[in-house]
């Protein structure tokens, strides 16, 4: 059997890949939405977890909620990326610098 | 080794090292194909959990529907890699301390031994006949049907988010009407001109 600390650990270092990836990736809005996605899976492995070992199907629930909301994040996430590249040709966070009420 | 503990080592080593490609590689399009494999390497890992509903939606809705979103939109864009790249390693000693300490911080707490196998045993497999899909529907339906109904709402809110933000008019489109199209009378268009008839010299 697998104790409760290996899936943490796995969950710990999943997180700390992601973030990471936000410090490396800081240009690329892609891949910036993508390490998001990983923090929330990172997130969402806890949460199953917990929720095996303490026999309560609450958390099952709250991960369901979590991959709905990051769901509706990437799908609003692209829709801009879509939008700022027609408009500027780049998706580099920097030239979101630019950007005026 | 047991065959359990076996699958749990392949699929999270599998889910760590997707996770690294996806972000060190330089082309975005093969990122977002490991990061499909990541969360495939999740969906069997949570399936260990005994999660199972949660395991199918992962791979039904996320890499059958926002990962396709995701290579539908890196494949339409036209990214500029070589710009993209510029800087990459800039912060990595700053971002590679954040993530030690993150990892040490959680190593800490889990050596203290509230999680181990002996404190949080493993529970019983359920009896026969039980469904994970079931129990968390009575659960979502009953308990929590107000915030599924939030869910719902949400998913709404980012439907017309998206439409809203990608439509446009084009200018230069040379697109009718066909409502002002039947619409027209004959007045519109034809035009009697009365004139005398030209003589013949």
């Amino acid at each position: 059997m697998i104790p409760l600390e290996h899936y943490l650990i796995l969950g710990a270092i999943l997180f700390a890949l992601a973030v990471v990836g936000i410090f490396l990736n800081r240009k690329n809005l892609v891949i910036l939405l993508m390490a998001i996605e990983l923090l929330l899976l990172a997130v969402n492995t806890n949460f199953v977890a917990f929720s095996h070992f303490l026999g309560d199907l609450s958390g099952q629930v709250f991960v369901f909620f979590i991959l709905t909301v990051a769901a509706a994040e990437s799908a609003i996430g692209l829709a801009i990326l879509v939008v700022l590249f027609r408009n500027r040709a780049s998706i580099d966070v920097e030239d979101l610098g630019s950007l005026k009420g | 080794m047991e065959f359990k503990q076996f699958v749990f080592y392949v699929f999270g080593g599998l889910l760590v090292f997707a996770a690294a490609m996806v972000i060190t590689l330089r082309n975005p399009v093969k990122s977002a194909l490991f990061l499909v494999l990541a969360f495939f390497s999740a969906a069997g890992v949570w399936l260990l959990l005994a999660a199972e509903f949660l395991a199918i939606a992962l791979v039904l809705v996320y890499v059958g529907a926002v990962m396709v979103l995701f290579l539908f939109v890196v494949m339409m864009l036209d990214i500029n890699l070589a710009r993209m790249r510029a800087g990459f390693g800039e912060y990595l000693p700053l971002g590679g301390l954040v993530a030690v300490l993150l990892v040490l911080e959680m190593a800490l707490i889990l050596s203290s031994g509230r999680f181990d196998a002996a404190v949080m045993p493993e529970p019983e497999p359920p009896p026969a006949g039980y469904s994970n899909t079931r129990a968390l529907g009575r659960l979502i339906y009953t308990v929590y049907a107000y915030p599924f109904e939030l869910a719902a709402v949400i998913l709404l809110l980012s439907i017309i988010a998206a439409i809203a933000l990608t439509m446009r008019k084009r200018k230069d489109t040379k697109y009718l009407d066909p409502a002002k199209q039947i619409a027209v009378r004959r007045e519109d268009r034809v035009r009697v001109i009365k004139m005398p008839a030209e003589k013949k010299s």
